[in-house]
């Protein structure tokens, strides 16, 4: 698989530094945070997203966001660019998020544009979680 | 940055051309050399490269104990599976249209085993067992009043099992069925003598021999006399079975390349059963793993390792300088993970998850150290990256999980 040199940077700087590139989890019980786990381990990746939110007026913002995932380079590298994306975001915008955005940036090959379907339907769910609790 | 070489660790998918070999090919292309086309029966250019021709076919003979006459030279290995299938299901449709196949063959042979399903033959698929090894047992009961054909690979060349195909050969020869076997990962690895083997047609490769790519062989056995229907026409060459101008520099390369294996079988496979063992002792130590296929009953060069919670082609992106193949589906066209591991019944996951390590003649000590070292590390910076390892840890069985499956 000829990846483009921008998943390859994002999956290896990962690989490196995984605190920095935002690997981690929350308390899936705190009431400020969303969790999101999308995929099978039969299908051969697994993304599991978490938001930290805050409130702020009657928006609520995306502070903090860990990630982890079991997949291929791209479904890595796409997780970690979204979380990128989400910080510092309101829920609204990050509802904005599509995996066409994703896919662009990381220059996926069609083959592998799933992986980015994955990460917007893993948001989603965070959200979706998240908003359950308030 | 260095720029060195990555680590070969996937000679069961090819191996480099013996730097011998190479030079030996190289007598037969230039117009300072030897050009000639082994059919030219009028001058010396021909006689002499109608003389390596067969100087290399009896080295090719000589190694798996057999009559130089038959040996049959060919493109590879895929197109003498392709000439062992159609060509026996050819040639004896009359007397039956059944062929006994197994899940873990090479395409080379499932395909040309599907497009004759489309003809009209009826082919049955055997089951592996648990270690990856089509047991003479199943083949017995596989065997039908209208049988013609058996093909069964000799060593499986995802896991590295090794068939039982001296008993199957009994069992086919009783029954008066052709057995065809695909021996590309054999040759120089295990000893394989046709004298005593009842193996009727066996197809090889050169390069996974240290061999040139683009040329093979099939043997078609004399005694008892075995026909083939030729599938390439234009010249009857190959006495009438595989047309087509013979390429001798390839056809050399494959002699020498056959001939040094007889030669350094012994000393290649101390070599790597050394490394095997080495790196079999090392990899146990990281938790979760999983060898697959019947450790007891495989070669040594070839070693296929699922590492539970790990996507395959994440990790081979992680050893980036080591090369080495994966079951995983994200490193196949298709999106499927490797057929052989599921048709051991192996969970999908543990499919995606796999890695073939194999190992050959110019792999070293510090090679096979390097790739444990780097290979401890990537799975533990993957796993910390996993969340099936996580869940693992907290002791959630993924089983039972509700999984939303894309």
């Amino acid at each position: 698989m000829a990846y483009s040199k921008k998943v390859v940077d994002k999956f290896e700087n990962t690989l490196k530094n995984p605190e920095k590139f935002n690997v981690g989890r929350f308390d899936p019980k705190d009431g400020d945070v969303g969790t999101g786990m999308v995929g099978a381990p039969a299908c051969g990746d697994v993304m599991k997203l978490q938001i930290k939110c805050k409130q702020e007026g009657n928006q609520h913002i995306i502070e903090d966001v860990k990630f982890k995932t079991y997949g291929c380079g791209s479904a890595i590298a796409s997780s970690a660019e979204l979380v990128e994306m989400l910080i510092g975001k309101t829920l609204d915008e990050a509802k904005e998020i599509k995996n066409k955005d994703l896919a662009e940036v990381l220059e996926l090959p069609p083959i592998k544009i799933h992986c980015s379907v994955l990460a917007e339907d893993s948001i989603k769910q965070a959200i979706e979680d998240y908003e359950s609790k308030q | 940055m260095s720029k060195s070489k990555p680590i070969y660790l996937d000679y069961a998918s090819t191996t480099p051309v013996d730097e011998r070999v190479a030079e030996k090919m190289l007598e037969y292309m230039t117009f300072n050399n030897n050009f000639g086309n082994a059919a030219s029966r009028s001058h010396s250019f021909g006689w002499q490269a109608d003389e390596a021709v067969e100087l290399a076919r009896s080295h090719v003979a000589n190694l798996v104990n057999c009559d130089p006459r038959e040996i049959v030279w060919t493109s590879g290995a895929t197109e003498a599976d392709n000439l062992a299938i159609k060509g026996i299901a050819n040639f004896y449709k009359t007397k039956g249209k059944h062929i006994i196949t197994s899940k873990i063959e090479h395409k080379a042979v499932l395909d040309p085993c599907r497009q004759l399903e489309r003809h009209g033959f009826d082919v049955t698929y055997l089951e592996p067992n648990e270690g990856g090894v089509i047991t003479p047992d199943a083949v017995k009961e596989a065997i039908r009043e209208d049988t013609i054909l058996v093909s069964i690979m000799h060593i499986n060349n995802e896991l590295g099992t090794i068939n039982d195909i001296a008993s199957i050969g009994e069992l086919t020869r009783d029954n008066g069925i052709f057995f065809h076997v695909d021996a590309a990962q054999s040759t120089g690895k295990v000893n394989i003598d046709l004298s005593t083997l009842k193996v009727d047609l066996m197809s090889f490769s050169a390069h996974k021999t240290y061999g040139p790519k683009g040329v093979g062989a099939l043997f078609v056995r004399r005694k008892p006399r075995v026909r083939i229907e030729a599938q390439i026409h234009g010249g009857g060459h190959e006495r009438g079975m595989r047309s087509g101008t013979l390429a001798t520099h390839q056809i050399v390369g494959m002699g020498e390349a056959f001939r040094l294996a007889k030669e350094e079988m012994k000393s290649d496979s101390e070599k790597v059963t050394e490394f095997h063992k080495y790196f079999l002792e090392e990899v146990k130590k990281i938790d979760e793993i999983y060898i697959n296929g019947d450790i007891q009953n495989k070669v040594p060069n070839i070693l296929n390792v699922s590492f539970n919670f790990i996507e395959g082609e994440s990790l081979i992106m992680g050893l980036k300088d080591i090369a080495v193949s994966s079951g995983s589906a994200c490193t196949s066209a298709s999106l499927e993970p490797s057929y052989v591991l599921r048709a051991l019944g192996r969970k999908d996951e543990l499919a995606h998850s796999s890695i073939r390590f194999s190992f050959g003649r110019f792999t070293t000590e510090d090679d096979v150290r390097n790739t444990l070292n780097l290979l401890s590390n990537v799975v533990e910076r993957l796993r910390e990256l996993s969340p099936l390892w996580e869940m693992h840890l907290d002791g959630i069985d993924l089983d039972t999980v509700e999984w939303q499956a894309h």
